[in-house]
């Protein structure tokens, strides 16, 4: 039976061959490997629950009377789209369970590709000849932040409202260009055209994803046609040769394991945990705003810089060049992106290492490489942790002026230390390991045999 | 006789024993390592599989009889039997199918291949005479066709023209009004209080719409040269869109702590720009760029509030030029 049916598909396509490759492909075994496995499960989720939200979310700002079960916005003026997503999350069945799900799963979805990220860094596994795998993920990083932003923003609520602004703030303040661009995107001043929203629905819905879908297919194809990386744990795993589960019957199992998992885990959060209950922000109106809403985290970073950045305007000859939201919104993150872009090459450079690598490093193995992520990673926390720092002010009492002032000194100085101290601790435990090995090596060469 | 019979018997075992040898031989070499049965394992599978059936049975049966909290019992349910399966799979690949270890080669440069891409390219391009024209032509052809397919998307918006950035609903004489269009009156500003105003019949949804109205001391009073008449009994109007990032400039600060922050302030609640109302709303603290655009206030014979002329500058987030005009109705 099993015979036939292969006999029939490996006829008509030729794939037996490739077939009994993947099936047998070695997965090296480490937890730190699963981040990225994460990703891809909570992206499968937020595939599947998308899919059933656009059967009920009406992206137009058309105004309606919301009548629903959810009695203190009954009678109330609001957008299509607001009262639509009302509507799946108090009167379709399942709708809150499936819209919350959605919305923890791009959370997690972007924390997994964050985590991996770092993951891929302290261990040199960007290094030739993964540099291509390594430059698509990144750019998979930012094509989920956009698109999770643009999610968050569909809504119309006051938290989109708000997040929106601020995004054609950003878009505005782009010297030269920006009040073009803007006008090429929104169609009109903010809030902007009504074609906005069609716009950025099916950004939303196709483009985006399709952004998402075709990058994450680039970079499962090029990790498996480099195979895997591992660690040296043990002496058959070597540059040349790789160690691992095949993936039937081994390996296979444990991933369905992990994505049924990760499912599971996401389905508990959007069944339990309330998250984003836009009914309580109300609809968007330009002369209306809150801070009792907080955006998507992995906004955080993006507020922090745009808050901490001094008043001034770059004014040239009484023309503004560079408004203010240019350097936390748009310059900070493209300078992340570039500087994530081009390590690997830099790297090279720096070190003089250019021959392949399958082996991974651990970070004491690299102290200049986990000195510099240290730094790096460390400025972009802090400049997160300014974010945060009105709510320090909300549940420590901490005076929000003295905050800022402190982080802006802080993101430029403590990088630089917890980058050196990181630096240090590397050389310090090799320096330690290779007393130890001396020492175990005087015992067994002084051990009678 | 009897010899005839154990040749005979000798060959046919001889015989099956070939065959036997030869059929077990026709048996590949495994692939798959061995594995013991695990019986008891395979048991406990099963029951995680039967415990993931009901699981997923109550989630349907949840929906079916719509129970109360039905977001929270589909969540459990589903979440519940997605998890017993995720179980079942890691119980069946650790004891129950075999966890062998397979060892491979890294894939090697292929350098034989790159040299004959690289030879397929180069015999390709050895026919071509004129390869400048042929480029250039080429080139010609791509830009244009290049352009004209992206033009189109000119149609998104006005892209260059930048004039409705200018505009603002605000004119002389217009009255202010409260979100349910009732107009202010001067005597119902209090000190120490917030108000949000709209232009009489006008679109409230545009960015230049809304204005804050606060009543400040006279004695604090500090408008920049030019505005002495703009704020009428002390009373001061300011677009409220935050001219950092486009938020609403939400939040009246009133004096809490008089050695940090002295004076009362407006604060924008996206990145906490912190505008005095009693200095043309310069800004005292946070990222924005410059003031709030103010609006010239009068007081007409009957007591009520109305715009004396239009705001002092352009409203909301700064763009190339932002500082050249005023806003124009």
């Amino acid at each position: 039976m099993i015979r036939r049916a292969i006999r029939f598909a490996d006829e008509r396509s030729g794939a037996a061959p490739f077939l009994r490759k993947t099936l047998r492909y070695a997965f090296p075994d480490h937890w730190s490997f699963l981040l990225g496995e994460v990703a891809l499960y909570a992206f499968f989720v937020l595939i599947a629950t998308g899919i059933y939200l656009t059967f009920f979310f009406q992206p137009s700002t058309d105004p309606t009377v919301y009548h629903g079960s959810y009695s203190p916005l009954d009678g109330l003026e609001v957008t299509k789209a607001y009262a639509s997503v009302l509507r799946i999350s108090f009167d379709v069945k399942a709708g809150l369970l499936i819209r919350q799900t959605h919305h923890w799963a791009a959370d997690v979805f972007v924390a997994a590709i964050v985590l991996h990220l770092i993951r891929v860094f302290f261990t040199g596994a960007y290094r030739r000849p993964r540099e291509l795998t390594y430059t698509v993920g990144v750019l998979m990083l930012f094509t989920a932040l956009l698109e999770g932003y643009l999610g968050y923003s569909l809504v119309d609520d006051l938290l989109s409202g708000m997040g929106l602004a601020i995004g054609y703030a950003v878009a505005l303040s782009i010297p030269f260009v920006g009040a073009n661009l803007a006008l090429l995107i929104w169609g009109h001043p903010f809030p902007g055209d009504p074609d906005f929203w069609s716009r950025m629905y099916i950004a939303h819905v196709l483009i985006f994803p399709l952004l998402i879908a075709g990058l994450l297919g680039l970079h499962l194809a090029l990790v498996a046609s480099r195979h895997h990386t591992q660690f040296a744990s043990r002496p058959a795993q070597s540059e040349r040769r790789v160690v691992g589960l095949p993936a039937v019957p081994a390996q296979a199992p444990r991933s369905l394991g992990l994505l049924l998992s990760v499912a599971a885990v996401l389905v508990f959060l959007g069944g339990l945990v309330q998250i984003n209950p836009v009914w309580l922000w109300g609809p968007y109106h330009v002369s209306q705003a809150t801070n009792g809403a907080q955006p998507d985290w992995y906004l955080g970073w993006l507020i922090g810089a745009l808050r901490l950045v001094p008043s001034f305007d770059l004014v040239v000859g009484g023309r503004t060049l560079v408004p203010n939201p240019f350097w936390g919104g748009a310059l900070f993150p493209l300078v992340v992106m570039a500087a994530l872009l081009a390590w690997p090459w830099l790297e090279r450079r720096l070190s003089g290492d250019r021959e392949p690598h399958n082996l991974l490093q651990r970070p004491r193995d690299a102290p200049v490489r986990t000195g510099i992520g240290v730094g790096f990673l460390s400025w972009v926390v802090l400049i997160f942790m300014a974010g945060s720092a009105d709510r320090a002010l909300v549940f420590l009492g901490i005076g929000y002026m003295s905050q800022i002032w402190f982080y802006r000194v802080a993101v430029w100085v403590l990088p630089v230390v917890l980058g050196l101290l990181a630096w240090r601790l590397c050389l310090g435990l090799t320096a330690m390991e290779a007393v130890q090995a001396e020492q175990e090596r005087a015992v067994r060469s002084a051990l009678p045999e | 006789m009897r010899r005839l019979r154990g040749a005979i018997g000798f060959a046919l075992l001889t015989a099956l024993g070939f065959a036997r040898g030869s059929r077990r031989r026709r048996r590949p070499a495994r692939i798959v390592a061995e594995k013991e049965p695990a019986p008891q394992a395979e048991l406990v599978v099963a029951l995680l599989l039967f415990a993931a059936a009901a699981c997923a049975a109550m989630f349907v049966l949840a929906y079916a009889l719509d129970w109360p909290h039905l977001t929270q019992y589909l969540g459990l349910s589903l979440g519940a039997a997605l998890a017993l399966l995720a179980a079942a799979a890691v119980v069946a690949g650790r004891y129950v199918l075999p966890s062998e270890e397979v060892e491979q080669d890294y894939p090697a440069g292929r350098l034989d291949e790159q040299e004959k891409l690289a030879q397929i390219v180069a015999e390709t391009r050895e026919g071509i005479t004129r390869r400048c024209l042929l480029l250039g032509a080429a080139g010609a052809a791509g830009a244009a066709l290049g352009a004209a397919l992206i033009v189109p998307a000119a149609s998104f918006g006005p892209l260059l023209d930048t004039e409705s950035f200018y505009y603002s609903p605000w004119r002389r004489d217009r009255r202010l009004v409260d979100e349910h269009g009732v107009p202010y009156r001067a005597e119902e500003i209090e000190a120490e209080s917030f108000y949000t105003a709209y232009p009489e019949s006008a679109d409230r949804e545009e960015m230049a719409a809304p204005v804050v109205v606060v009543r400040v001391d006279a004695s604090e009073l500090d408008l920049p040269p030019g505005r002495e008449t703009w704020a009428p009994r002390g009373i001061v109007a300011y677009s409220k869109v935050c001219t950092h990032a486009g938020c609403a400039v939400a939040l009246y600060r009133k004096p809490r702590f008089p050695a940090a922050e002295p004076s009362p302030a407006l604060v924008c609640p996206c990145h906490y720009s912190t505008f005095d109302p009693a200095k043309g709303a310069a800004v005292t603290f946070g990222p924005a760029g410059r003031p709030l655009p103010q609006l010239p206030l009068a007081i007409d014979s009957k007591g009520e509030l109305r715009a004396a002329g239009n705001l002092s500058g352009p409203v909301g987030p700064a763009f190339w030029g932002v500082r050249t005009r005023r806003p124009s109705a």
